[in-house]
């Protein structure tokens, strides 16, 4: 009985959906992502086609460097800066070339000298439609990446660097970290190649490299943790942790995995902790009688626990600083439900951030201030589900990024057009990166049940190590 | 002693009526009893009559003490039961609309229950657990618990109960009771769960 009876409501509800869309089919052409993955959406965003530099990875074989090659790549891809161009039938390209490949099967010594720049067949690789074309070799044990400037037909930059061992736990952090010198060579701005992201799952925190490889679990217990936070110098994150009825705040130490509670926590419901840039506070949401309130605390001297905000009928949590450490936005109930508001980092001069309608508007949450300071990543109930807008800090516009399936907590990479972002599009909540500037979308993992992402700062050779 | 020459009396007057009574028929020869075998005999009866009523009186002090036991027994029992079924009645959970935390009219019944409870009860403390259900924003949801669980305090404790015996926490959408992604699942999970945290082990009824 109960089951034909279910049976009916959802054939009905279907059938009133079906109808719905039939009715209305113009308001629900809002021009969104969709759930093509691999060619790249535009959402809400102007892209350029053209504009990206292309470049072509010059194929080599036999000098052991296949990984090196391929995660560079790979990063360089990532990075949206360039069309990867990849050679069909590899090797026939380059003996197609007019000089002849110098196969430098002696070594890459003679190939770093910048008189492999003559022997590169560059009107060919402009005719592929490559800006740039990266070789990567070996000399001894430094590993060389040639950039060569099509159009200029010459050398632009060559990056020797020293890898580790590929066994080496700092091996793939250090072949990000050579991707990035590349990516600065040609395009002058920073790569976030040498970057980690962190994510719950089950409970537990994890890092996880930003191209998907080489998972490790940080938490170090079994109790249930949230909210994962990452310091500004990339060598701290603090997390909450559930103990005993309450919500502890844990910093810990990205490499030593030490970790020591934060000053007065374990009283109450302590979560969201957020970092301020010079990485002397924390501010966080601490929930007690009177509700959820934003505090911080001075995480160098353990002192000094401050409330922010005073909000005896409403809620205010999700604390997030401006690049600046000036201020800082956070989610406030105070309407009624809970929307982006901004206050100065003392808690003076508290506003509304995002505008909404009164009735309207659904819940706002999980704000993240992009580190350039211009945006704000925030989630947002559109019809039941949640959706990833971005707020533009200068004029108080919001636009929305995605709408296909659920997308919540968005977190900046720290070039500031990309965002993780948790989505149930493949059919299970996971983590993927999207492009703001192209609109490309990629998975990060292939794992059910990873969320609350965040992502690192740029992590130099110091801070990227683990014992 | 005076029962002892009571029976002494009427062992005697019994010879007297005996040698009377034999006038006209010659009765057979009876040998009359010495007085010392009479008392004898009277002694042993008193003895064994002694006996009997000691094994009377102990049987019945065994009665009644296993009456009492029972007794007592029964009324664990009972304490037991009634003790097990005051927890249930305090763990009965309250449930919410979607991202509201009032208690809803039905609830405030389920909660006047647990009033009766800790009045009936002053040793006892409990705790209030606050949950959501998985639509909500993970974070957000810890806010809504613990003010889903302040609810269940604040009504509590304006009905009488001091503030000090109800702890509260909240665990967002983390412990979800049911697992499911549909309305049936996610309004079971929207509740406080109550439990004892002291005093708890017998519950009186209220």
């Amino acid at each position: 009985m109960a089951v034909s009876r279910l049976g009916g409501w959802t054939v009905r509800a279907s059938v009133a959906a079906v109808l719905f869309l039939a009715v209305y089919p113009s308001n629900r052409l809002v021009a969104q992502d969709t759930s093509a993955i691999d060619r790249g959406v535009r959402i809400g965003i102007i892209y350029r086609p053209g504009v990206r530099p292309g470049l072509v990875m010059l194929p080599r074989t036999g000098q052991g460097l296949d990984s090196v090659r391929v995660m560079v790549a790979r990063d360089l891809d990532y990075s949206d800066r360039f069309e990867v161009i990849t050679l069909p039938g590899g090797d026939s390209i380059r003996l197609a070339s007019t000089t002849g490949p110098r196969r430098s099967s002696a070594g890459g010594a003679t190939a770093t000298k910048g008189g492999t720049a003559g022997a590169l067949n560059y009107p060919l690789y402009q005719a592929l439609g490559a800006d740039f074309a990266l070789d990567i070799t070996a000399a001894g044990d430094t590993t060389v990446a040639t950039l060569h400037d099509i159009a200029a037909a010459s050398v632009r930059r060559a990056v020797r660097v020293q890898l580790p061992r590929s066994s080496d736990p700092d091996f793939r952090q250090a072949v990000h970290r050579l991707a990035d010198q590349t990516l600065q060579a040609a395009v002058g701005t920073p790569g976030i190649a040498a970057t980690r992201i962190l994510f719950v799952k089950d409970g537990k925190v994890y890092r996880i490299d930003q191209d998907g490889a080489d998972q490790k679990l940080v938490s170090s217990t079994d109790r249930q943790a949230m909210s994962p936070a990452w310091g500004a110098d990339g060598r701290h994150f603090a997390y909450m942790e559930f103990q005993a009825g309450k919500g502890w705040l844990y910093l810990q130490e990205m490499g030593s995995g030490k970790r020591t509670a934060v000053a007065t926590t374990g009283s109450a419901l302590d979560f969201t902790p957020a970092f301020s840039p010079d990485g002397q506070t924390m501010a966080f949401s601490r929930a007690t009688e009177e509700g959820t309130d934003l505090y911080t605390i001075n995480i160098k001297n353990n002192c000094c626990l401050r409330r922010l905000t005073v909000g005896r009928f409403s809620d205010n949590l999700s604390p997030t600083f401006s690049p600046d450490g000036q201020r800082i936005a956070f989610i406030s109930t105070r309407p009624g439900l809970p929307q982006l508001y901004v206050m100065a980092a003392d808690g003076t001069d508290q506003q509304l951030f995002a505008p909404f309608d009164y009735g309207v508007t659904g819940a706002s949450n999980a704000p993240e201030w992009s580190p350039d300071g211009q945006s704000v990543a925030f989630h947002r109930d559109v019809a039941g589900t949640l959706q990833v807008f971005v707020l533009d800090v200068r004029t108080r516009t919001v636009r929305q990024l995605t709408s296909v399936g659920r997308n919540e907590d968005p977190t900046w990479a720290p070039d500031s057009r990309h965002l993780a972002f948790v989505s149930d599009r493949s059919g299970y909540r996971q983590l993927w990166i999207i492009d703001l500037d192209t609109g490309r979308i990629r998975p990060l993992l292939q794992q059910s049940g990873a969320r609350l992402p965040a992502w690192s700062p740029r992590l130099s050779e110091a801070t990227s190590s683990t014992p | 002693m005076k029962s002892v020459s009571l029976l002494l009396a009427l062992g005697l007057g019994a010879a007297v009526f005996a040698a009377t009574s034999c006038g006209g028929n010659p009765a057979p020869q009876t040998p009359t009893p010495n007085a010392d075998s009479a008392a004898a005999a009277a002694r042993a009866r008193a003895d064994s009559e002694a006996a009997a009523q000691a094994e009377r009186d102990r049987q019945a002090r065994e009665e009644a003490d296993r009456v009492a036991r029972q007794r007592q027994a029964d009324s664990i029992a009972a304490l037991a039961r009634a003790s097990e079924e005051v927890r249930t009645t305090l763990a009965a959970m309250i449930h919410f609309d979607l991202d509201k935390s009032n208690i809803r009219p039905g609830d405030a019944a389920t909660l006047d229950q647990k009033v009766a409870i800790l009045q009936a009860n002053p040793q006892l403390r409990i705790r209030v657990g606050g949950h959501c259900d998985e639509r909500g924003s993970d974070e957000y949801n810890l806010a809504l618990g613990n003010r889903r669980a302040q609810s269940a305090k604040q009504y509590l404790v304006s009905h009488g109960i001091d503030a000090g015996r109800i702890e509260t926490q909240s665990w967002g959408e983390e412990k979800p009771l049911v697992d499911g992604h549909d309305e049936s699942a996610w309004s079971q999970n929207r509740r406080d769960e109550f439990e004892p945290i002291s005093g708890g082990d017998n519950l009186r009824r209220p």
